[in-house]
């Protein structure tokens, strides 16, 4: 087995579960201070699709790039993100990330090397494209991964890009997170193959279909596609089938799925499998579990806090950054 | 300046020199859009770099105007210097979201993080019966978004000055060719030079009436200008050459002077570049009118194919000339 593979598979297993965790008490915070009204705007949580955002993350290094979506705080998490600054640009305070300009659907760190989440649909996906353009280029040996969801799959530019991307052989891995729903309308219903991932077959592209809910799944079919892209064979799909707990934005009427659709899917829980199996295997035990779990929340806590007592942006500021100086 | 410090180029000569110059320049500069390889792109004004600098910098994409304005996007983001072309500006709709969405908002979202340098050229604008989807003016759509800058150049000497200062940009700038400009001839020196964004030219100096334009209407209007002259009446024109951000004291100034003002556009009346600049002179010179400012510019009517349709539609020398009579009495 190769050695980036090798070491994937042997790593300890603890900081996929904490990374989790942590997407998932993010999440679950916003969502709690959303209803108390202290965040404006839109949200849209990824509770059920953590596995994606961290096993696909945990296979590049702070030296490569992400481009996210509208559904990006896990993404940005995964990357590196620092929780207090992206909860204070969810406050839209002038100590977000984007300093009160972007809000959820635009968090962005480039420092970290994720240029974006997006607010249109499959916007991201030429713009990661470009990103490995610019790689290839520039000789970097770097890759891209291009997050998006299902239904970005059925808008024009998500073909333009696989085309090109595949015509000249880029270092991005476009990482599809199939989680069945483009807002209510279910993958039947939008697409006519059994799998989003048989899309790349046009573009003559390798692709896998994984588990979405299995971290460790994801991880290994993305080290392997990372791992062609850096040796100049080009980009892979890969189509994580997963579920959003929550549903499209922070609205709990679903009336598009069943409550045992929802069962089925919350008995595959990234999180509670993920842990049943480091316990059965007697690498953490429930104890250390649930104090990752409260540390966790607490760290959170101190976020929303810093959040709350930032203060606001200048409103004499609002023309800033439209251009650079 | 000597006349042997001189050359005597076309348009697209010296778009072409001016992306040749760019490149040599930085290495970080490169090309990418339909045809512009080994075709010199729809108007030849990429004709021989695919020879000079190969095809890792010029780089000839599918049919496909959204991914590469994103690709561009990316690129730019990233390190790089792109020149995207977009074969006409009524294709520029295909690609709208990236353009409008992301280019221009990307900097401004993120807190200021990126730069974008990032030129997108297309032509605009008349040429002879290429009907509906070939010839608009749209530089007002993209004048009204925050985060793009536009520029029109109607000469070699501003084309080639221009493209160079948009090239060396840090935001994203939208350079609206012409099509009936390319062919056109004018003196652009030997040397090195660059014509900063943003700054209006007075191309003729009048005191009786200000024309503001730019542009292909740059030259018909300093034609109308000569006929006038000769009936007595002094025009001056001003060339924006920069739409956005727009050069309004240059404006302001003449039009205080000469107490009347005519903005001559080729895009539709409607909500365009002529009612944006005959608002702000309202509002910042109306004490120095004259007369209620005037505009001339094409019909809310598409394109027609039609020659004698089409020529109803688009501005031309008698409707500047006449509102120009008309405004001077």
């Amino acid at each position: 087995m190769d050695e980036e593979l090798k070491m994937g598979s042997d790593r300890e297993l603890l900081p996929y579960l904490k990374e989790m965790i942590k997407i998932r008490c993010f999440e679950e915070k916003i969502l709690e201070i959303y209803s108390q009204g202290q965040i404006a705007g839109m949200c849209h949580v990824c509770i059920g699709q953590e596995a994606a955002a961290a096993g696909a993350c945990a296979a590049i290094t702070g030296n490569d790039f992400i481009v996210s979506t509208h559904r990006g705080h896990g993404h940005l998490l995964a990357k590196g993100g620092d929780p207090r600054t992206m909860m204070a640009e969810l406050f839209g305070k002038a100590t977000g990330c984007c300093k009160g300009r972007g809000g959820s659907m635009h968090v962005i760190d480039v420092s970290l090397g994720h240029l974006g989440a997006n607010g249109i649909v499959g916007a991201g996906i030429p713009m990661a494209c470009g990103v490995a353009l610019s790689i290839k280029y520039r000789n970097s040996g770097q890759v891209v991964l291009s997050f998006f969801g299902d239904g970005a799959t059925n808008q024009g530019v998500f073909h333009e890009s696989l085309n090109m991307a595949a015509l000249w052989s880029l270092p991005v891995i476009f990482v599809c997170e199939n989680n069945h729903y483009a807002v209510s309308t279910n993958i039947s219903k939008a697409c006519p193959t059994p799998d989003v991932a048989d899309k790349a077959d046009g573009y003559g592209m390798a692709k896998t279909v994984v588990d979405g809910m299995d971290v460790l799944a994801v991880h290994e079919a993305v080290c392997k596609a990372v791992q062609n892209a850096r040796k100049g064979k080009g980009p892979a799909f890969i189509e994580c089938k997963t579920y959003n707990f929550q549903g499209h934005g922070t609205s709990n009427d679903r009336p598009y799925r069943t409550q045992e659709e929802e069962n089925k899917w919350r008995q595959k829980c990234p999180i509670k499998n993920f842990k049943e199996r480091l316990i059965k295997d007697k690498l953490i035990t429930d104890d250390e579990y649930q104090k990752i779990v409260t540390e966790t929340a607490a760290m959170l806590d101190e976020a929303v806090k810093f959040a709350q007592e930032s203060p606001w942006p200048d409103p004499a500021s609002a023309g800033q950054y439209v251009f650079c100086e | 300046m000597k006349k042997n410090e001189m050359q005597n180029i076309d348009y697209k000569t010296a778009l072409n020199q001016a992306l040749s110059e760019e490149m040599e320049r930085d290495q970080n500069v490169f090309i990418m859009g339909e045809d512009v390889g080994v075709l010199g792109g729809a108007f030849r004004v990429t004709k021989g770099l695919l020879g000079k600098f190969g095809p890792n910098r010029i780089i000839d994409t599918p049919l496909s105007e959204s991914a590469i304005i994103g690709y561009a996007l990316g690129a730019a983001i990233s390190g790089l210097r792109p020149v995207a072309e977009i074969m006409f500006i009524d294709f520029t709709s295909v690609c709208m979201d990236q353009i409008i969405n992301q280019v221009a908002k990307i900097r401004y979202m993120s807190g200021g993080q990126v730069k974008v340098p990032l030129v997108i050229r297309t032509p605009g604008g008349f040429a002879k019966s290429w009907a509906a989807q070939h010839s608009q003016s749209w530089e007002s759509f993209f004048c009204h978004i925050p985060g793009l800058k536009v520029v029109m150049p109607a000469t070699p000497y501003d084309a080639k000055g221009l493209l160079k200062s948009a090239i060396r940009e840090d935001n994203p700038v939208m350079f609206i060719e012409h099509k009936l400009l390319y062919n056109v001839a004018g003196d652009v020196p030997d040397e090195e030079y660059t014509v900063p964004l943003g700054m209006a030219q007075v191309k003729r100096a009048g005191a009786d009436l200000t024309i503001i334009t730019y542009s292909q209407m740059a030259l018909l209007s300093l034609e109308a200008a000569e006929i006038l002259a000769r009936e007595g009446k002094d025009v001056e024109v001003i060339d924006l050459r920069t739409l956005a951000p727009l050069d309004i004291e240059t404006v302001l100034n003449s039009v205080k002077k000469t107490g009347r003002a005519i903005i001559v556009e080729e895009g539709h009346k409607k909500v365009g570049m002529g009612a944006e600049i005959s608002s702000t002179i309202t509002e910042q010179a109306f004490d120095y009118l004259d007369a209620p400012v005037k505009r001339v510019a094409a019909l809310d009517i598409p394109a027609p194919f039609s020659k004698v349709l089409e020529d109803r539609v688009r501005p031309k020398l008698e409707d500047i000339l006449e509102a120009a009579r008309d405004i001077i009495g």
